[in-house]
């Protein structure tokens, strides 16, 4: 995954929400083992997790920064990079694999020339794959924006992401 | 704020006579005819629409005034969740498949109000055609053992009451009260439980190596981390019963010395997070998690911990690096974590369903456990029947049925008339069974015996239209995702293995693909540190000792026989059997299918891009999938 640590020249999140992020890191100031649920926290607020405020964390709460971006790079679960304004997810487990989920996730390939962990250029929405969500009755199964959609077919796709605008 | 205090004071149970009176009076309070209408409101059901016949049914009870007779639940998953959502009118456990809320106006004013069956909702046994009334009757449920799902659906998971009025915490109360923790950790040995996370530890050989080893500090885990994919028994009890998950901790706590404890739990399981977190602070409030526990000195609390999504983290050592606050890699483990775990003191990590287990153990006793089951592996198993089944949901049986059983009579065989080709069990360290082996008992060994393991109960049933190349292929390309990096065999090996696999799938394999494949299998086994890094090849192994004629027609013969790997497949219609309807051309995302209206269609072989849409979309079975170079799509089987 690629970052740098030269910040565009734009007001960066921790000058904008100055209050937020302190607060967020603040809670954790006696649970620097929490590092994780802490970083859930921050994507949760800004959807992903910016690299002002990684620095920040490894500041306030005295973590080397390169174990900072140790577990913000090797967890699925964090993005270094801003998030679509929808978040489609399609799981891709093994119930779901062997009923077509992959034909799902090459479809959107196809239609919005995006591969699983990409956002649309005007960031109408994100893609992921995710290994299971139990849900392996009903598969193949789409969560558009939390919201679970079953036994999804390239039409029944269509129609979910119509309504992500 | 002084009153919440008091409240609060009130709530607590100051010893196990209180927590006895208690449930007397919840039970006073309760008429057991009283009409209740219990739906399930798990993840599986709540995907197929559960929430709005849940508003329904509330919106329903109040415009005709029926609170006071009638009560309304939101259990956890009973299992079925092909035909969610599932709605179970009691005390008559009559029993309503795939409710709509257009259905709800209906069954209140025939079922609720006058007893009458609302027959179109009814479930309908497709070997006999009969219309089924009563859940219990259902063939799904009449061939399983439920001992640790059934109580899913008498409990509302977000009501301790519930979980109490049905004996919940007595196991607890009978531990603290009346045995020392050598007794209780005797009586899991005795019971002969072993680790339902997957590896098959005995379960009370681990609780005696903690209790043994010597330290102030302990801790108590639970792996709530289901990251197998096609698994999701975990999700379910946490999400519909996450009080006996406690109350195994609790007790596993008390019988090692710990007095911390946490969850670990996926973060992609919202509703669990949330149901767990609710029965933290119930049994707080309650005085069963807290200080000195029903007045016997004990204190013990849990932290719920959200996982960052890594399959690794399974892993105990990677789990408990996780909790760290570190990356989750696993270490050696020369000294078991047992002895020295998190934060390098003694640590009691077990599964989900082998805590839940433990209630049971301690009410009923091992004795009578241990009769359940066969030799080796006793107690139930809650498998999650998934793939191509027909009665897709989870299946609590003793162990030591027969892999056919579970298959044919409870999931009720393959869909659409096509053949069983292999069942995958295990998770990605697992492996595929074919036909042949049908008739094995399920149990730790049997499976262990097949090349296959029990892992944490995913059972992924697989038909003619699977590739098992695919397959295999699927679960590398999966744990290569997953694998940590740190140690050498898993990381460069499951490349490796991917790099071969993804060659064969697309017609450029070699013979002597196999024996690579079969080298690096070896290498893995011996030499990766963790037993996620060293059962990787599982997959392979099997597919390619049962499967190898599969591989071959990759190899030799340039195509795959289910015609899932893209390259090697060639779709065409078949002209006499084409009705002409056009869907197939309006399905096609490449407008590679002309053809009139009525008039048989053809595919441009140049446009086309193999996604099988036209195949997914006919009625008339008039798309064939054939191997590559077939010339009338004839060529395969």
């Amino acid at each position: 995954m690629e970052f740098s640590l030269d910040f565009p020249k734009v007001r960066t999140i921790v000058e904008s929400y100055p209050e937020k992020v302190d607060s967020l890191i603040d809670s954790y100031t006696d649970k620097k083992e929490q590092l994780i649920s802490l970083l859930q926290d921050v994507q949760a607020e800004f959807n992903y997790l910016p690299q002002d405020v990684l620095v920040k964390v490894s500041q306030k709460l005295d973590i080397p920064l390169s174990q900072v971006f140790s577990v913000a790079t090797f967890f699925r679960a964090f993005s270094l990079k801003p998030k679509g304004r929808h978040l489609v997810a399609i799981c891709t487990g093994t119930a779901c694999h062997v009923r077509g989920g992959q034909k799902l996730v090459d479809k959107i390939e196809r239609d919005y020339g995006i591969k699983p962990g990409e956002t649309t250029e005007d960031m109408r929405f994100t893609l992921e794959t995710v290994n299971c969500l139990g849900c392996c009755a009903l598969g193949p199964v789409v969560v558009v924006d939390g919201k679970y959609e079953s036994q999804v077919t390239p039409d029944k796709l269509d129609h979910a992401l119509s309504q992500c605008q | 704020m002084v009153e919440q205090v008091r409240k609060l004071l009130e709530k607590r149970l100051g010893n196990t006579a209180e927590l006895e009176n208690l449930r007397q009076s919840i039970l006073s309070e309760r008429d057991p005819n009283r009409t209740c209408i219990s739906i399930c409101a798990g993840t599986g059901c709540r995907a197929s629409g559960a929430e709005a016949v849940i508003d329904a049914f509330l919106d329903e009870i109040e415009r005709r005034e029926l609170q006071v007779n009638v009560a309304l639940k939101e259990t956890g998953c009973p299992g079925f969740c092909e035909r969610g959502p599932l709605v179970v009118i009691l005390p008559k456990k009559i029993f309503y498949q795939r409710v709509k809320p257009e259905d709800v106006p209906e069954i209140i004013s025939e079922t609720v109000l006058q007893g009458n069956i609302v027959e179109r909702l009814l479930y309908v046994d497709p070997a006999t055609g009969e219309k089924i009334i009563y859940e219990p009757d259902v063939p799904f449920y009449r061939k399983q053992t439920q001992n640790i799902l059934n109580a899913n659906r008498e409990i509302e998971p977000t009501e301790i009451n519930d979980y109490i009025a049905t004996g919940g915490y007595s196991a607890l109360s009978k531990t603290l009260s009346q045995t020392a923790p050598e007794e209780i950790i005797d009586e899991v040995k005795r019971s002969g439980l072993r680790g339902r996370g997957g590896g098959g530890f005995p379960t009370g050989r681990k609780w005696q190596s903690c209790h043994n080893a010597k330290s102030d500090i302990k801790y108590v885990i639970c792996n709530a981390d289901e990251g197998d994919p096609g698994a999701f028994q975990d999700r379910a009890i946490l999400e519909g019963n996450p009080h006996s998950v406690l109350e195994g901790m609790i007790i596993g706590a008390y019988a090692i010395g710990a007095h911390k404890g946490y969850i670990y739990v996926r973060n992609e399981y919202p509703l669990a997070v949330r149901h767990a977190r609710i029965a933290i602070e119930q049994a707080m409030d309650y005085g069963l998690l807290g200080e000195n526990i029903l007045g016997s000195g004990f204190s013990f609390t849990v932290t719920i911990v959200r996982g960052g999504g890594a399959f690794v983290c399974g892993e105990s050592s990677a789990l408990m690096a996780s909790l760290e606050g570190k990356i989750g890699e696993p270490r050696a483990k020369y000294v078991h974590m047992s002895e020295k775990g998190l934060w390098d003191s003694p640590s009691l990590l077990n599964n989900v369903k082998t805590w839940a287990n433990v209630p049971l153990i301690i009410n009923k006793g091992a004795k009578w456990y241990s009769q359940i089951g066969t030799a080796g592996s006793k107690g139930t198993m809650i498998f999650s029947l998934v793939g191509k089944i027909n009665n897709t949901g989870l299946v609590e049986v003793p162990m030591g049925i027969t892999l056919r059983e579970m298959i044919y009579d409870i999931g009720g065989g393959i869909p659409n008339g096509k053949k069983f080709k292999a069942v995958q069990t295990g998770g990605p360290s697992g492996g595929c069974i074919p036909e042949q082996y049908l008739d094995t008992p399920v149990d730790f060994d049997e499976l262990t015996k097949l090349g296959s393991m029990m892992g944490s109960g995913g059972m992924i049933v697989m038909d003619e239209d699977t590739c098992m190349v695919d397959i295999a292929r699927y679960f590398i390309e999966f744990l290569k995702g997953e694998s940590c990096g740190k140690c050498v065999p898993c990381r460069e090996g499951l490349n490796r293995m991917s790099e071969v696999l993804n060659r064969i799938t697309r017609g450029k394999g070699e013979r002597e693909d196999l024996d690579t494949l079969e080298d690096i299998a070896g290498i893995l086994g011996d030499g990766a540190l963790c037993a996620l890094g060293k059962t990787a090849a599982n997959p392979v192994l099997s597919t390619l000792h049962y499967f190898r004629d599969e591989y071959i027609a990759h190899i030799d013969e340039k195509r795959c026989p289910a015609g899932v790997c893209r390259e090697l497949t060639r779709y065409s219609i078949d002209p006499e059997r084409c009705e002409g309807c056009l869907r197939c051309l309006r399905a096609c995302p490449t407008g590679a299918i002309s053809g009139e209206k009525r008039k048989p269609h053809t595919i441009n072989q140049s446009m086309c891009i193999k996604c099988g849409a036209c195949y997914d979309v006919c009625e008339f079975n008039a798309v064939i999938k054939g191997g590559k170079g077939a010339t009338n799509g004839k060529g395969m089987d």
